[in-house]
């Protein structure tokens, strides 16, 4: 029989400490769709999402009641939009996200991701005017994820697109002022954009992928802190095994439910992403697992190495665990998201300079920080260069998340609610980057060798 | 299939014979019992065959929940690959 000690460990990770899939995400591949007409293409779009996802939910909910493991998000990715939207004569972006809010809503899906462009190069038609639909159709929809990959270690960094995206970001708090700015808490910029990952708001499903896939996002911040908090006082190599150990037993568990999700979807299945995924509730969250590690608030001196040692114990504990592994894979940071993050943000341990060195070590980037209202586009765009770099020259994913706080100034509060959370708007550099924002062209790829 | 039942809570007079009893009338077998009490901390963990359970796993893993809750227990019905899948390579 199974050992008794091994249950019961199972039943606490997850009554106790948070354990659970994230999501379940579906990738529907839209090129099929694609007609000169934006009215056919729309109707043909929510037919091919409504077909594909109808019984993804349930399905989700099933295997949850089943294996007694919460499931908390089912969600759909799609082709990037821009590039369907790229064969219609009249690009009506925002009636595209319409019918997209309309299909996610049919599905009874969380977020639909994938109002997406990828312009790391230059802009491919369709491109701009989805880039310029994104405030508004991000304010009229409340389901709709977007990204925008404006870089990559093998192309350099758009810096045309950064600048628009500076803009992108800053209007769409502005259309969403009267609901605590959420525009933007839907709306990634991404440097080297992975093609499969299953997490908001960063999904889409990338012209490589199959017509249609499961990914798996899992989760489990928690589990990690409680073994932690468990050991002891071990040195680091112990925590690091630890750490390897426990990430083993939750993507299992994410690869568990993949394998039966895609069985019963009849949906191949895709890959496993091995993310530490923190939610605003007490006891699932990133920065008390640091803290865990023996920092005194997370920010302080110590919080980069600690979080390199999380962010690649977790990978090497996954990684065994999962036939395909991919998406994010790695530890998020998330400030509104994660509540140890929110206190060290409001009691000044954590700032944006110290969130910036933290993401060259981990999973993705400047993710859900509220700046002050009054921040110009292209100190957001200035912000979005600078993480694109880190993420270019170290061949990672990097991506900016950030929510101008419209009519409000640092140490005031944004809400969200749900899983984006809440938290305080933090200062950023008030000198100009005008001039360099508005040179535009292209950062040059980097060098490949002579790493130093 | 098989299913792991465990129940966790306070030691009280019955609890064995409610769950069988719950078993035995939707038609499924107890291979297993190990119980251990912790100081007051009762935990019995079961593993049960339900390839020829008269209703569905998740009404049946329900039905236990619910008369967990009323016992003051928490009872959960889990499908055994959960634990496999995380404890043997």
């Amino acid at each position: 029989m199974l050992n008794s000690k091994d249950i019961l460990e199972t039943i606490t990770m997850i009554q106790d400490e948070h354990l659970d899939v994230r999501t379940i995400t579906m990738g529907i591949s839209l090129l099929d769709c694609c007609h000169s007409d934006i009215n056919i293409m729309c109707d043909k779009v929510y037919d091919k999402i409504t077909r594909y996802a109808k019984d993804l939910v349930s399905t989700g909910e099933q295997i949850e009641k089943e294996f007694g493991i919460p499931i908390i998000n089912k969600r759909i990715s799609i082709t990037p939009a821009a590039m369907i939207l790229a064969s219609c004569e009249n690009r009506d972006a925002v009636k595209l996200a319409k019918t997209l809010e309309k299909a996610a809503f049919a599905c009874g899906v969380n977020f639909l991701g994938g109002f997406s462009a990828l312009v790391q190069k230059g802009f491919g038609p369709g491109d701009r005017e989805l880039i310029e639909a994104i405030p508004e159709a991000l304010a009229e929809t409340d389901h709709i994820c977007s990204s925008v990959n404006i870089g990559s270690t093998k192309t350099g960094i758009n810096m045309d697109a950064v600048a628009l995206m500076g803009k992108a970001v800053r209007r769409s708090a502005e259309l969403t002022a009267d609901r605590d700015c959420i525009g933007p808490a839907k709306l990634v910029v991404f440097c080297n954009a992975p093609e499969d990952n299953p997490f908001m708001a960063g999904a889409f499903h990338g012209a490589g992928e199959p017509d249609s896939v499961i990914n798996v996002g899992v989760s489990g911040p928690g589990v990690v802190r409680a073994a932690l908090a468990k050991a002891g006082d071990c040195d680091l190599t112990a925590v690091a095994d630890l750490i390897k150990k426990t990430a083993f037993k939750i993507t299992r568990m994410g690869q568990l439910v993949a394998n039966e999700a895609s069985r019963r979807l009849n949906v191949p299945f895709g890959i496993v992403d091995l993310s530490l995924a923190p939610t605003p509730a007490v006891g699932d969250s990133v920065a008390h697992i640091l803290e865990e590690m023996g920092l005194e608030c997370c920010g302080c001196h110590g919080t980069t190495a600690a979080l390199a040692l999380l962010n690649d114990a977790v990978k090497k504990g996954g990684v065994m665990a999962s036939s395909h592994v991919g998406g994010l894979s790695g530890a998020f940071i998330p400030v509104t998201e994660d509540a140890g993050m929110i206190d060290a943000a409001r009691c000044g341990a954590l700032s944006i300079t110290k969130l910036e060195a933290m993401t060259a070590v981990c999973s993705v980037g400047l993710d859900m920080i509220n700046i002050p209202g009054d921040t110009p586009a292209e100190v957001i765009s200035a912000i979005i260069a600078d993480e694109a770099a880190i993420g270019m020259v170290n061949s990672k994913t990097t991506a900016v998340r950030v929510i101008p706080a419209i009519g409000k100034k640092v140490g005031d509060e944004l809400s969200f609610g749900g899983l984006l959370g809440s938290g305080p708007v933090m200062p950023v550099s008030t000198y100009s980057p005008l001039k360099f924002i508005s040179r535009g062209g292209r950062i040059p790829a980097p060098m490949q060798s002579l790493k130093n | 299939m098989k299913a792991v039942i465990t129940v966790i809570g306070k030691d009280m007079v019955g609890i064995l014979a409610k769950v069988s009893t719950e078993c035995s009338d939707h038609n499924i077998n107890v291979l297993e019992v190990t119980q251990s009490i912790l100081q007051d901390m009762f935990a019995m963990i079961m593993l049960v065959d339900i390839s020829k359970s008269d209703i569905p796993f998740t009404e049946f893993a329900d039905s236990l929940s619910k008369m967990g809750s009323e016992m003051n227990l928490s009872i959960h019905a889990m499908h055994e690959d959960i634990f496999n899948a995380m404890h043997t390579i």
